[in-house]
């Protein structure tokens, strides 16, 4: 099997700014076949698709609530169908908002704490590295990717976060570049340092950080292209 | 008629509004020290059109439908609705 024949479906939203990077890394770093999924087209559903990508960005300018909007539109529908039949979905910081808004993930995005868009290099501490979004990783693997977004700062209820650690759901939290997860390594105020979390199942992630532009050594880190790694992997391997 | 909800969206009391805080710190500043606290929601009006054939109960019912799925996130705002 070939890398060509792994279908990604990248969905792109009005606001959706980040889907031509992900276009990128996937078609020409990683050699797959990835193709956009505008949010209006008429698809019967997303079955011949290996993988989806929720890429960042502003979808529908943030309006109402980051996601909110998006989560709501008709291709959302079908990438419900498809998460809960177990398809692999990757949603990256906007992604990640609209997953929460959709209900496919558990919790919200609230304002950063610093009432600032953050925009710099952070550090990851993988903590499972058993998922379809982290499996060429080891645990406790440290990442470096950048951060652009200014709602990052994931709220839950205590009983949400209780059963995100019950499930080893938290698949990735800020720390320092020696591994430490520190409030000051904490870009955004997010409870627990918390940077990308799954469903119980593990098909499904939310990412905060950007993968896709840390994918290639010319932008100062390839560390995100373990993500698309991993799920290459666990696609071969399945 | 024509009827209008009159939707009106905060964040919980327990959730911090970031928004608020940083209205407050520019009032405070600005030598307004009888302001204690701000908080920042919003306002939204939802005209209706047509008859409302099952009065104004089922015009409050959709409003709150829509206000629950679509125009406010439970976990972190509640909302009041006004029909006039």
């Amino acid at each position: 099997m070939n890398n060509k024949k792994i279908k990604a479906g990248i969905t792109v939203f009005p606001g959706s700014n980040c889907d031509a990077d992900v276009y990128r890394v996937l078609n020409d770093v990683f050699d797959l076949s990835a193709s956009f999924i505008w949010h209006k087209d008429k698809i019967k559903d997303l079955n011949g698709y290996d993988f989806i990508v929720i890429p960042g960005g502003f979808s529908y300018g943030d309006y109402l609530r980051s996601g909110a909007l998006a989560a709501r539109s008709p291709v959302m529908e079908y990438i419900k169908d498809y998460a809960y039949k177990g398809g692999i979905v990757l949603g990256i910081c906007n992604g990640f908002q609209i997953l929460l808004e959709a209900g496919l993930l558990r919790g919200v995005m609230l304002a950063n704490d610093s009432l600032k868009f953050e925009c710099k290099d952070v550090y990851l501490k993988t903590l499972n590295a058993e998922t379809p979004f982290t499996c060429a990783l080891k645990k406790d693997s440290l990442l470096k990717m950048p951060i652009a977004h200014h709602d990052g700062n994931y709220f839950a209820e205590k009983k949400t976060i209780e059963g995100l650690n019950d499930k080893n759901a938290v698949i990735f939290k800020y720390c320092d570049e020696n591994g430490d997860i520190t409030d000051i390594s904490n870009p955004n105020g997010s409870m627990h340092n918390i940077a990308g979390i799954s469903n119980e199942n593990a098909n499904i992630m939310g990412l905060m950080p950007h993968p896709e532009r840390s994918s290639e050594k010319i932008l100062g880190s390839e560390d995100g292209g373990y993500i698309f790694k991993s799920i290459i992997k666990y696609i071969r391997e399945r | 008629m024509s009827k209008k909800a009159f939707i009106k969206i905060m964040l919980k009391d327990e959730v911090l509004d970031p928004q608020g805080k940083a209205v407050l710190s520019v009032l405070k500043s600005s030598g307004y020290d009888n302001v204690k606290d701000v908080r920042v929601g919003k306002y939204i009006e939802i005209d209706f059109a047509g008859e409302v054939k099952n009065g104004h109960v089922n015009l409050k019912g959709e409003a709150e439908e829509i206000s629950e799925k679509v125009l406010s996130n439970p976990l972190i705002e509640e909302f009041t609705i006004e029909i006039k």
